[in-house]
């Protein structure tokens, strides 16, 4: 094996995103020699598309905010299925995370008095989003990344990781291929964080990248980790719907917490046809209250175009099934007519820019058409909540890869704040174990080495017919269609029939052109992964026999109140995933009592 | 709707390579890197292409089109004349790696040189006090996404390769301006665009700002302000002298 390209760290970050970049910086300061591996360049990873905010109950323009709101917030946005502690340590260290962002370079924009200005964001009873106009998560990365840069941390640049090596249950580092060359390397480490984000790629309507493939998910379950709710994806309701290249690409919420609304063909501003019996007693339930609530939030409640994602997406679903659709299957998001176009340009320079170039939409002018759009995945690893340890040894997951945090459902601004709060503490706690190992850290395997290389090369050497293009848009056709945002369980049967054909077929997977940053290469290895977690998702969907945030079964329209102290897990079995079923958490009465008030 | 896009594309490598002609279907809206897309899935499975967001954030799908210097995913086809040839090659300044590809690493070096984020202490109450008025001249230069095209555009590397060990270029011209103008910092980065950066080999020119797909004014904003700064301090070393004790203070 002498043409693997080694290394030796005490911990290896996978990811550099907002959770990878903060757990590299924390092990770190921890002093564990640490290294970052991301198939991207550095400071492009999905984080910089983040627009809205983080959220964090600084309390800088209401006072009356604090943890234990926020806390509750996240909890009732997640219907109640997130894990407790988790969503506690969130709710009280996001603050200072924030704050340290400050100290290490950002600049947000202000309140009045020279503080970090919040804004309303939807199932946040406050304005709590700390935010730079609508480019919130270039801020963010960028911070870190020239936080990162100035200790020196190592940074290794499109690579990506194919395996995790592990030696008797114990993780002994992680195996992948530099998309520049195609040179293998082999990082020796005892303590790997996953920080790979997503899995959208594998639906046809996403805001994600072609880096959403799920391998952070995958990674975990092969070596032996478990996934927790992941049929829980969030469709966020405003994609932009045309043209159709740039169908999906996201239109932020904070166009609605700064005044936009929502109108069905017939100008109706329907969502107050959808405001369910769980948030009425906060909902406004006329115009009038919903746009006095903008400028006095005390006495009035929330504009329904501000409930939940997985409400409003639903609602959208239902309008343009009814017939009451934009021209192109979508609603329309007005907000020339409600607000100055000085003040549009100013909140939402980048929505403007966007609409503007791409889709010739004058935003300040005239309504956009928007529509659901795969955006984000509520599942992930199963992790201890205070040190994201999986329960692989040595193996961590921080960010949107790990599980738990949201429950069925995530409030928008509850990842950026999730990834640095979840992504230092698998830094230290990542540290930490590696230092306690001492001299006993287990080791790879050349034998296994061998195997992935053969494993990755296969695609090069195999006599199939399956093009990975072809192959990939089939998957995507096949999850938007029957395990999309509404589904039935006869669709799931079908879909999971169908995946285990794709599995056959993704094995009989050719490419063109040789090891050099070969796209089509990359894509086959990647359609694995992607195969796995769609398999996890169809099967867990298939599994919960009731609706629940992101999760909507024709068959079981309603939620129940048994499912409703469930979480579905997922691990592998025989090259496939079995499910299973385990009991919530049990919250504590201190925590339980906050649910009490209105 | 549809029609058929005449699409010539740079591919090779660091050794060799050469324009390939090509046919691919395009549709109304499309933009040059779905074009791109379409032809990896359908005739050049292995045609080397770096993307994310696409939606003008991420700044990695930089190339040149027509010898312009673009973000290919906001280069709209309904700019061009539908029977027109539209040429795609690598950025020029840069080594290719492969396609359209290129080596970018020159970028990320000169990151390693710029200084850290030094702030001041806290208010007594444990915030940052800092006004609007005071941000937005730092957040102007942190819309930059990376792109990499101004470093593409300037004429001081992209013609001489041997500027390049001294010249970071106008990306980091703003982010050292950027530092300079930040409420809490407290370097003195003057001197070190001038010695390190290589503010000096500018010409102002103005192409830099000309091609940023941010919209940032690199050179009114950026560079001129940062040049009469090093010029008024290498004069009067009082001057810088006072500008440092007084800064904080105003
Ligand atoms: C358009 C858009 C807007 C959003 N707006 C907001 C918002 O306003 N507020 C909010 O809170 N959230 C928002 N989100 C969600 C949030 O941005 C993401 O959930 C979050 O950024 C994910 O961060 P992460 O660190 O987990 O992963 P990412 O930032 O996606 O980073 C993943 C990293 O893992 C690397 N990686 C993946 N697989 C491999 C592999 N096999 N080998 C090596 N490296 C690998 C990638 O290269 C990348 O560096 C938005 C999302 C989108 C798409
Ligand atoms: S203005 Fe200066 S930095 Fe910008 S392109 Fe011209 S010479 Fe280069
Ligand atoms: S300054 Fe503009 S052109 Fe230069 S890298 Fe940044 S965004 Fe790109
Ligand atoms: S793909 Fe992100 S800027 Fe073009």
């Amino acid at each position: 094996m002498t043409d693997i390209e080694r290394h030796a760290y005490d911990v290896v970050v996978i990811g550099a995103g907002g959770a990878g970049l903060s757990a590299a910086i924390e092990a770190h300061q921890q002093g564990a020699k640490t290294a970052i591996v991301c198939k991207s360049l550095l400071g492009k990873a999905h984080t910089v598309m983040a627009e809205g905010g983080i959220a964090a109950s600084l309390g800088n323009l209401w006072p009356e905010d604090n943890w234990q709101v926020h806390f509750r917030d996240t909890m009732r946005g997640g219907k109640m299925l997130n894990h407790w502690r988790m969503a506690q340590l969130h709710a009280q260290e996001a603050p200072d995370r924030v704050l340290e962002l400050e100290e290490w370079g950002a600049l947000f924009d202000r309140t009045g008095d020279g503080l970090i200005s919040q804004r309303d964001f939807g199932g946040h009873r406050y304005a709590r989003l700390a935010h730079v106009g609508d480019r919130t998560g270039l801020e963010m990365i960028r911070t870190l990344q020239q936080r990162a840069v100035q200790l020196g941390i190592d940074v290794f640049m499109e690579c990506t990781i194919t395996q995790l090596l592990a030696g008797n249950g114990r993780i002994a580092g992680a195996f992948g291929y530099r998309r520049e060359s195609g040179q293998f390397l082999c990082f020796e480490a005892p303590a790997v964080i996953l920080a790979t984000g997503g899995v959208g790629k594998s639906y046809k309507v996403t805001s994600n990248s072609w880096e959403y493939t799920g391998d952070g998910h995958a990674l975990a379950v092969r070596a032996g980790g478990t996934l927790i709710n992941m049929e829980f994806v969030q469709f966020h309701p405003t994609g932009m719907v045309w043209p159709p290249s740039v169908r999906g690409i996201l239109v932020t919420e904070s166009v609605r917490g700064d005044g936009g609304v929502l109108r069905n063909s017939e100008g109706e501003r329907f969502m107050f046809n959808y405001i369910t019996e769980y948030f009425k007693a906060e909902t406004a339930d006329s115009e009038e209250e919903a746009d006095r609530w903008y400028e006095d939030k005390r006495n009035n409640r929330r504009p329904p175009e501000l409930l939940p994602r997985d409400e409003v997406a639903r609602a959208i679903n239902a309008e343009v099934k009814a017939g009451r659709g934009s021209p192109h299957g979508g609603v329309f998001l007005d907000i020339a007519s409600r607000r100055s176009a000085d003040y549009i340009r100013k909140r939402l320079p980048s929505m403007y820019h966007q609409f503007k170039e791409l889709a010739d939409v004058d935003i300040t002018a005239e309504a956009m058409e928007v529509g659901p759009t795969c955006h984000y995945v509520m599942g992930g690893v199963e992790v201890d909540p205070d040190s994201q340890a999986s329960t692989v040894s040595g193996l961590y997951a921080a960010g949107e890869v790990a599980g738990g945090m949201h429950g069925s459902n995530r409030l928008g601004g509850n990842s950026l704040s999730d990834l640095l709060v979840f992504g230092r503490r698998a830094g230290t706690y990542a540290a930490e174990y590696a230092a306690s190992l001492g001299g006993d850290r287990p080791r790879a395997s050349e034998e296994e080495l061998a195997g992935f290389e053969r494993t990755a090369l296969a695609p090069f050497s195999e006599e199939g017919d399956e093009n990975p293009y072809a192959l990939h848009k089939d998957l995507q056709d096949l999850m938007q269609g029957l395990v999309g945002i509404i589904r039935t369980g006869e669709e799931l049967k079908q879909a999971t029939k169908q995946l285990d054909e794709m599995k056959e077929r993704v094995r009989r997977v050719t490419v063109e052109g040789g090891r050099q940053y070969n796209p089509g290469w990359h894509l086959a290895l990647d359609l694995h992964n992607m195969l796995l977690v769609s398999e996890s998702i169809a099967k867990a969907a298939l599994e919960r026999q009731e609706s629940r945030g992101g999760h909507t079964r024709d068959d079981y329209p309603t939620a129940d109140p048994e499912w409703g102290q469930l979480n579905v897990i997922c691990r592998e079995a025989d090259g496939g995933i079995e499910i299973s079923t385990q009991p919530l958490p049990e919250m504590p009465e201190e925590l339980k009592a906050l649910f009490e008030e209105k | 709707m549809g029609y058929d896009l005449q699409l010539r594309v740079w591919r090779g490598d660091a050794a060799k390579g050469d324009f390939i002609d090509f046919t691919v279907e395009a549709e109304e809206g499309e933009v040059v890197l779905d074009v791109l897309h379409r032809l990896q899935a359908t005739q050049a499975g292995d045609l080397a292409v770096r993307w994310n967001c696409k939606a003008g954030k991420c700044g990695s799908c930089s190339m040149e089109v027509n010898g312009h210097p673009r973000l290919s995913c906001m280069t709209r086809l309904s700019d061009f004349d539908r029977a027109e040839t539209i040429s795609v090659s690598p950025l020029r300044t840069f080594p290719v790696i492969k396609d359209l590809v290129t080596d970018v690493s020159f970028n990320y070096e000169k990151a390693k040189e710029v200084p850290a984020f030094a702030p001041r202490p806290k208010d007594p109450d444990g915030t940052y006090r800092m006004m609007q008025e005071d941000v937005e001249r730092g957040q102007e230069f942190r819309k930059c996404i990376e792109c990499w095209l101004c470093q593409n555009t300037c004429h001081v590397i992209r013609d001489h390769e041997e500027n390049k060990p001294a010249f970071a270029g106008p990306r980091y011209f703003i982010r050292y301006a950027e530092l300079d103008m930040h409420p809490l910092d407290t370097n003195d980065r003057r001197t070190l665009t001038d010695k390190q950066a290589g503010i000096g080999l500018c010409n102002i020119t103005k192409c830099c700002t000309e091609v940023c797909p941010e919209g940032i004014k690199i050179t009114d904003n950026g560079i001129i302000p940062m040049k009469e700064r090093v010029a008024d301090r290498k004069y009067d070393p009082l001057v810088w002298l006072g500008s440092k004790i007084f800064r904080r203070g105003e």
